[in-house]
């Protein structure tokens, strides 16, 4: 699927000086080869996901990709869910989750178009933009949802979770939170003086 | 069995190489010994196989655990409590689960790297308040090798002068995060002692080893070796003596004997092409962790022994025990949209709280310390779940994301870690009717916690929700009732397994004497959490480093001398 090959190779090299120095040559690995490594290791994406689709229906993935994106939206700051890739990635994983995992997705699907077709006669992806917002007013909020709705309720959170995981833990989703670790940094020394400050906390005490 | 007499012989053969398996190996190839080890797992070099550095986005999985990776794809530990062919069985009414590290290092792999001595009191329970038993040994004795294991490893922390939880020869712990120092500040008001960690994470450069470099990733292995597990620390030195020969895919099912009750060797299956296999040896050094060990010797049936090799006391597998657990989050609205910075530090926490009261003023015998968490991690897979607990949070759209933004690493979490008192009704067997896939009869566990450990946990829920609360902060989950035994872990999910063999001087009420060795078989040994008589409120390896090593010493020392 991929339009990134070039940037894959750099990924590969990366994983490659990562992946192949032999036991004792680790010793000798400079500070800056691991930096080299660890900035190309972030800078791509992953291996390009099969997008060739094993759990959703295509009736369902076209659901998901509504459904996704009016929980998690473009707006200034970075970009959709689906522009990171989420109905690919919750598919993925849930191809290969529990049969419970399974048919509570499947089932959460279905309750959805239940309730459209209730309200509007008419399935999710058909309903307006509008009527389905209308839906997931009622179901986004646990604590004030009527209890009729509990089951919509269950689905949604499992399913924004899930978008949530999808999404923050892309590339994309690292940039949006501002995530700035998980890298060879040598020199660390405690919170910079703007993160105490803002807590109230201090190295003199 | 048949003996081919031209198969060389061993002077020691060790199994298992985690700690216990890798400190002996360690000690006794530096005294000169020809050692064989035998692993069932492969062969695993954090150096050369860690997915230290790897960003969630580069896997579809994005972290996810699985079966043999349960605490996440990227997990330096091969293994789980659930092993595919491997099973094991519970008595009814029994909840235990059991964790069995499969490859090079063990559960070396997989910990926290929370490195800490016993104390003094921690040898000697039965004398302060009546409950289990003395070990046959003390502090003193086993200081001198925590003073070693503190050299040759490396350990950071602070010299404090607490009784019971004893200084050490530390290296400069790094600076807390800041919301560790929102958590000792609380600490401090709330009069809980808050003290820097001690973590086997190098913050100097030690023996050819580089300092931390502060990615956070611990538990993924550490491709700097700069961290303690077994293969880089001590088995890489054990194997460049020349003296140590590793056998791997090797499942140890019994020790053999002759007819004298010396053991001659071990015998395991060969898992690469399913054949029986033995190897010999003049010492047998069992480190295959205390629950395994106990199964290995369960099942070296003899008529000499015949309920289990150096059974004739009937406490095989008796006496075993967990760390008991409880674990809390909190929210701390003064946390909300932080400054981003990058707060990994070393991996694990930079602070803790060792144990600080008085039992003797409480309704629970044996104290706990406490772990704490919290900030920023990377974002993976399971991110935030239940956004909608936190205050105004949930819907969909922008304020969602905004929320998401908001709330990221807002929130901090305690783990208390405790001590459990052995019993008559935790123990393991083995199963009369169940074998795994090589055919070696499984283990069954009986498993029942008592008030002391329950009562403990209420205590651990109360503490917790008092520092979050001095923080200014909430807990969205209601404080665990008495009938949901106040959120005590169940038995096996702290993975600190101990005792089943336990020392003593007592050959009718122990396994082995205070030097680790078998009453009953003079040249068989145990080097794993076997021989802890009881559990602490800290957390095992440094001692059973320091055991090892003791133990390895007294082979050397027999050796020497001719006993052995």
């Amino acid at each position: 699927m991929s339009d990134d090959s070039n940037k894959g190779i750099s990924r590969r090299a990366a994983l490659k000086l990562l992946g192949a120095v032999p036991l004792t040559g680790a010793l000798h690995w400079t500070p800056d080869a691991f930096s080299r490594a660890t900035q190309m290791l972030q800078q791509d994406d992953a291996e390009a996901p099969d997008t060739k689709r094993k759990f959703f229906s295509a009736h369902e993935d076209a659901t998901v990709r509504i459904l996704v994106d009016l929980i998690i939206p473009r707006d200034d700051r970075s970009g959709s869910a689906t522009e990171a890739r989420v109905p690919e990635f919750m598919d993925y994983m849930l191809a290969e989750a529990s049969e419970r995992n399974r048919v509570e997705m499947h089932g959460g699907l279905a309750w959805l178009d239940t309730e459209c077709r209730k309200r509007f006669s008419s399935d999710f992806v058909k309903s307006t933009d509008t009527q389905r917002k209308q839906v997931l007013d009622d179901i986004s909020w646990p604590a004030r949802a009527r209890p009729e709705l509990s089951h919509g309720v269950q689905f949604f959170n499992s399913f924004r979770d899930l978008t949530a995981s999808g999404f923050f833990s892309s590339q994309m989703g690292w940039k949006d939170v501002r995530y700035i670790g998980n890298v060879f940094n040598p020199n660390w020394n405690g919170c910079p003086p703007e993160a105490l400050r803002q807590l109230g906390v201090s190295y003199d005490s | 069995m048949s003996q081919i007499p031209q198969r060389p012989e061993f002077d020691v053969c060790i199994v298992g190489s985690g700690a216990g398996g890798g400190m002996a190996a360690y000690a006794l190839t530096k005294a000169g010994a020809n050692v064989v080890m035998l692993e069932a797992g492969p062969e695993w070099y954090s150096t050369r196989d860690s997915k230290m550095l790897v960003p969630a986005y580069a896997s579809p999985r994005r972290g996810a655990g699985s079966r043999e990776k349960p605490f996440g794809e990227f997990d330096g530990c091969i293994g789980g409590w659930d092993i595919e062919g491997e099973p094991y069985t519970t008595a009814p009414g029994t909840k235990f689960d059991w964790w069995r590290a499969r490859m090079l290092g063990g559960r070396t792999n997989h910990w926290g790297r929370i490195s800490l001595r016993f104390g003094p009191d921690d040898f000697r329970g039965k004398s302060i308040d009546g409950l289990g038993d003395d070990w046959p040994i003390g502090y003193d004795d086993i200081k001198p090798y925590y003073d070693q294991v503190d050299r040759l490893i490396g350990i950071f922390g602070s010299n404090e002068g607490l009784r019971n939880a004893p200084d050490g020869i530390f290296q400069p712990a790094p600076r807390p995060r800041c919301y560790e120092l929102m958590i000792k500040e609380a600490c401090d008001n709330l009069k809980i002692t808050c003290i820097p960690g001690r973590l086997s994470i190098l913050t100097r450069p030690l023996n050819g080893r580089m300092a931390c470099h502060y990615c956070g990733q611990c538990g993924r292995g550490c491709q700097t070796n700069s961290n303690f597990s077994s293969p880089g620390v001590l088995i890489k030195p054990a194997l460049d003596t020349g003296k140590l020969t590793l056998v791997t895919g090797a499942m140890a099912r019994e020790v053999t004997l002759d007819k004298n009750g010396i053991a001659t060797g071990v015998t395991y299956l060969r898992k690469s092409d399913g054949t029986e296999q033995h190897v010999r040896a003049r010492v047998v050094v069992l480190a295959a962790s205390a629950f395994e060990s106990a199964r290995i010797m369960l099942n070296s049936k003899s008529s000499l022994f015949p309920h289990g090799l150096a059974n004739s006391s009937g406490i095989v597998g008796k006496y075993i025990t967990d760390t008991t657990g409880a674990g809390l989050n909190g929210f701390i609205p003064k946390m909300v949209s932080r400054v981003p910075h990058n707060e990994d530090g070393s991996g694990g926490n930079h602070i803790y709280m060792p144990w600080w009261m008085d039992n003797k003023k409480l309704d629970f015998p044996r104290g706990y310390h406490i772990e704490v968490g919290g900030g920023f991690d990377p974002p993976s897979y399971g991110f935030m779940g239940g956004i909608q607990r936190y205050p105004g949070a949930g819907g969909y759209g922008k304020s969602l994301k905004d929320d998401y933004r908001r709330y990221f690493g807002a929130s901090v979490g305690f783990a208390g870690r405790g001590e459990m008192i052995p019993s008559d009704d935790c123990y393991c067997e083995l199963d009369p009717k169940v074998v795994d896939k090589f055919g070696i009869p499984v283990l069954r566990f009986h498993w029942k916690w008592s008030d002391h450990e329950y009562n403990q946990a209420k205590h651990m829920q109360e503490t917790f929700r008092s520092i979050v609360h001095e923080m200014g902060g909430e807990v969205f989950s209601p404080m665990p009732t008495k009938e949901d035994g106040y959120g005590l872990a169940s038995g096996g999910s702290i993975i600190h397994e101990l005792g089943a063999t336990r020392m003593g001087n007592d050959p009718s009420k122990s396994v082995l004497n205070r030097n680790c060795q078998a009453h009953d078989v003079k040249n068989l040994f145990v080097a794993d959490g076997g021989p802890f008589v009881s559990q602490a409120d800290k957390n095992p390896t440094w001692t059973i480093l320091a055991l090892a090593w003791r133990t390895s010493d007294y082979i050397t020392q027999q050796r020497k001398g001719g006993a052995l």
